[in-house]
């Protein structure tokens, strides 16, 4: 094992196996996935028919309101949802193989390997008694059983490096980390087994704005460097102004458009995207606070038709019965509302 | 005219260890003062570790300055007692950033909201006390029906962190310490909670001081502004001059670091120094992570004004009059 790393250090050999996998066509496939929390107060949809594709290199924002379903989404990707949640239905298929089939220790071994989670609060995701390297070593040894003690120790400093943590990291204990290294040794830790996606789940929302900048400099870098897929989730568009290629808008457990980051700052098509774009705030308008009017639907009783219609400033009289179905516009943008209905 | 708050040369000294005793200066010679009949919004900003949080707790009373005092209202807020202490209490109120941590898990979150009602009597019935609840619930964009008797783990951190808000405006406080109150919050919410708390301003006459690290939330809520690092203040001033035009280094890391929503306006191309975990005790505190850093900066140095309403403290700009750390406010805009 310890030869295999020595001739190729950065791309072991199982990482390049299963990247073979997927070439040709976008390494993520997300189809009609479905989710339902079964609360005590009734069924609450949390993703309804979510649909996307993701090539390799490729990075999308994935914003919208708390409770929108963003982070829900991650979970299911990662199987990890729990009761009373469940997933309902649909594929998402990374590199070939559906993660919705695999049996329970097929999806352990590809989480992480495949498809990788950054959490949301790193301050609270590192075990406080064992040290960095422990955590890390113990997620190789589960995937690579057979690697050796000492190239599992120079993979973990590598990835360590990679995010621009000193390798002496690897000693520390999480308390000896500042808030932003912590983020990062989360980051090195999602990296470890070169994974086709990496799910960021709102990596910098508890940091400072230099350390944002650091953090989100390092996830963009090790993305560059073994060429991954990333979502980030978030709710702060001038973060995805300056870090993705796509934005998915999410509202009520649907997404309302799928955009590339310029057509969604020049030219939102969706009402709610566009209440996003105009709420945002500038240097131009100095104490301007244009909110988005009225509350988030609970998903519990979500409105009729299209459950945006109650915010809505162009809502038309069908906009309250009929639910709109997402089409695809001219130009490959994807819009779930009736405002286009005539276009696609 | 009297001054709401005053704040004397206050530092803070953090120190541990007996024999070989460590210490740590979190808030070092600050000086401010508010008016009472000239209710501002004031943002101080800065970094992790940059002693605003310190601040916060010092303002609050939940610790005591290390040297310096803090006068509210004429009097020394260590020396208050009794009913002036009570009355401290309910005039100085917070909304703190994590908005998970307030809430004590084994109450619905009505008990956030009453317990102030009873301590402070502000209501004469029960229905009186829900009445209010529910009013200042409503004012900060929350439904009552969907909030009454929940338990916090059943609400979203945008929701709890209006709560909070919610108990604060229930009070009817002179001066609102609120630290990071939109940081875990979302962008939608973050203009409801802005809004809300310049409106204490403007409607209340509620004086803000506004912490933060987001220099944007602050541009747009802000009349003045003091920039924070490693307990000195770095630069200070009208929001307006300061964020268009920040002087000293470490305010110019900062802006160039907001990521603004706009494609056009890319992040710097800067590299960003690590902090070091000590880092240096003298002179300027920011000259290890400086990329102008001189000779002469391994003194301390003093606040130079770069005009009427904008003061830096770097040497960058010696030739500039100096002014006195203690009138640092009367740079400042209300």
């Amino acid at each position: 094992m310890n030869t295999i790393l020595v001739q190729d250090p950065a791309r072991p050999v199982e990482a390049v196996r299963l990247r073979a996998v997927g070439d040709g066509g976008p390494i993520l496939r997300v189809n009609n996935l479905e989710v339902t929390y079964y609360t005590d107060s009734g069924r609450a949809k949390a993703l309804d028919d979510v649909s996307f594709t993701l090539n390799s290199g490729e990075k999308l924002g994935m914003v919208g309101e708390s409770g929108s379903g963003k982070s829900t989404l991650a979970l299911a990707m990662m199987r990890m949802i729990k009761a009373p949640g469940r997933i309902e239905g649909g594929s998402v298929v990374v590199g070939g193989g559906d993660l919705m089939t695999l049996d329970a220790e097929s999806m352990r071994k590809a989480r992480l390997s495949r498809i990788a989670y950054i959490p949301q609060g790193a301050m609270n995701s590192l075990n406080p008694v064992t040290r960095i390297g422990a955590q890390m070593v113990d997620a190789v040894k589960s995937h690579l059983p057979r690697e050796g003690r000492a190239a599992i120790e120079a993979r973990c400093k590598r990835a360590l490096q990679s995010v621009d943590l000193d390798p002496g990291v690897y000693r520390m204990y999480a308390h000896e980390l500042s808030g932003g290294m912590k983020q990062r040794v989360c980051i090195a830790i999602g990296i470890l087994l070169d994974p086709h996606v990496i799910i960021a789940d709102e990596p910098t929302s508890a940091l400072d704005v230099v350390t944002q900048r650091q953090v989100m400099e390092t996830i963009d870098n090790v993305q560059k460097a073994i060429n991954a897929a990333v979502i980030l989730i978030g709710h702060d568009m001038g973060l995805m102004a300056q870090f993705v290629d796509k934005v998915a808008v999410m509202y009520a457990g649907r997404l309302v458009e799928v955009s590339t980051v310029r057509e969604m700052f020049t030219d939102p098509k969706h009402p709610y995207s566009q209440a996003l774009i105009s709420s945002l705030p500038s240097l131009g308008n100095k104490g301007v606070f244009q909110g988005i009017p009225g509350l988030a639907p609970s998903l519990l009783r979500l409105p009729s038709g299209c459950a945006f219609h109650p915010r809505c400033a162009s809502a038309m009289p069908h906009c309250t019965t009929i639910r709109p179905e997402p089409q695809v516009l001219p130009g490959g943008r994807r819009v779930t509302c009736h405002l286009y209905d005539g276009e696609a | 005219m009297a001054d709401l708050l005053r704040l004397e040369n206050v530092s803070k000294v953090y120190s541990h260890g007996i024999i070989n005793a460590h210490s740590t200066i979190a808030l070092r010679n600050f000086s401010l003062t508010l008016k009472e009949d000239e209710p501002t919004i004031l943002t101080v900003a800065g970094e992790s570790g940059s002693g605003k949080t310190t601040l916060a707790m010092l303002l609050l009373g939940f610790i005591t300055a290390s040297a310096g005092q803090i006068i509210y209202r004429g009097k020394n807020i260590a020396s208050l007692h009794g009913a002036e202490k009570m009355a401290y209490r309910r005039e100085v109120q917070a909304v703190f950033q994590d908005p998970f941590a307030v809430f004590n898990p084994f109450y619905t979150v009505d008990h956030l909201l009453t317990v102030p009602i009873k301590r402070f009597g502000l209501a004469k019935s029960k229905a009186d006390a829900r009445n209010k609840m529910e009013e200042a619930l409503t004012a900060v964009g929350l439904r009552p029906e969907d909030i009454l008797g929940r338990f916090p783990h059943q609400l979203s951190g945008g929701q709890r962190q209006r709560i909070n808000v919610a108990r604060a405006l229930l009070l009817k406080p002179r001066l609102l310490i609120a630290d990071e109150p939109v940081s875990m919050v979302d962008a939608s919410l973050r203009a409801t909670i802005l809004e809300t708390l310049r409106n204490l301003q403007r409607d209340h006459g509620v004086s803000v001081i506004y912490i933060t690290h987001d220099l944007t939330t602050a541009y747009h809520i802000a009349k003045s502004i003091i920039v924070l690092y490693r307990g000195s203040v770095m630069e200070a001033g009208d929001v307006d001059r300061v964020i268009k035009e920040p002087q000293h280094p470490y305010t110019q890391l900062l802006v160039d670091s907001i990521p603004w929503p706009n494609l056009d306006q890319r992040w710097g191309a800067q590299p960003i120094k690590a902090r070091e975990v000590g880092g240096n005790t003298d002179g300027c505190r920011f000259r290890t992570r400086c990329p102008m850093a001189m000779e002469i900066c391994k003194q301390d140095p003093p606040l130079f004004r770069i005009d009427e309403r904008h003061a830096a403290s770097c040497f960058l700009y010696e030739k500039r009059p100096e002014i006195a750390k203690a009138q640092l406010s009367e740079l400042l805009p209300v």
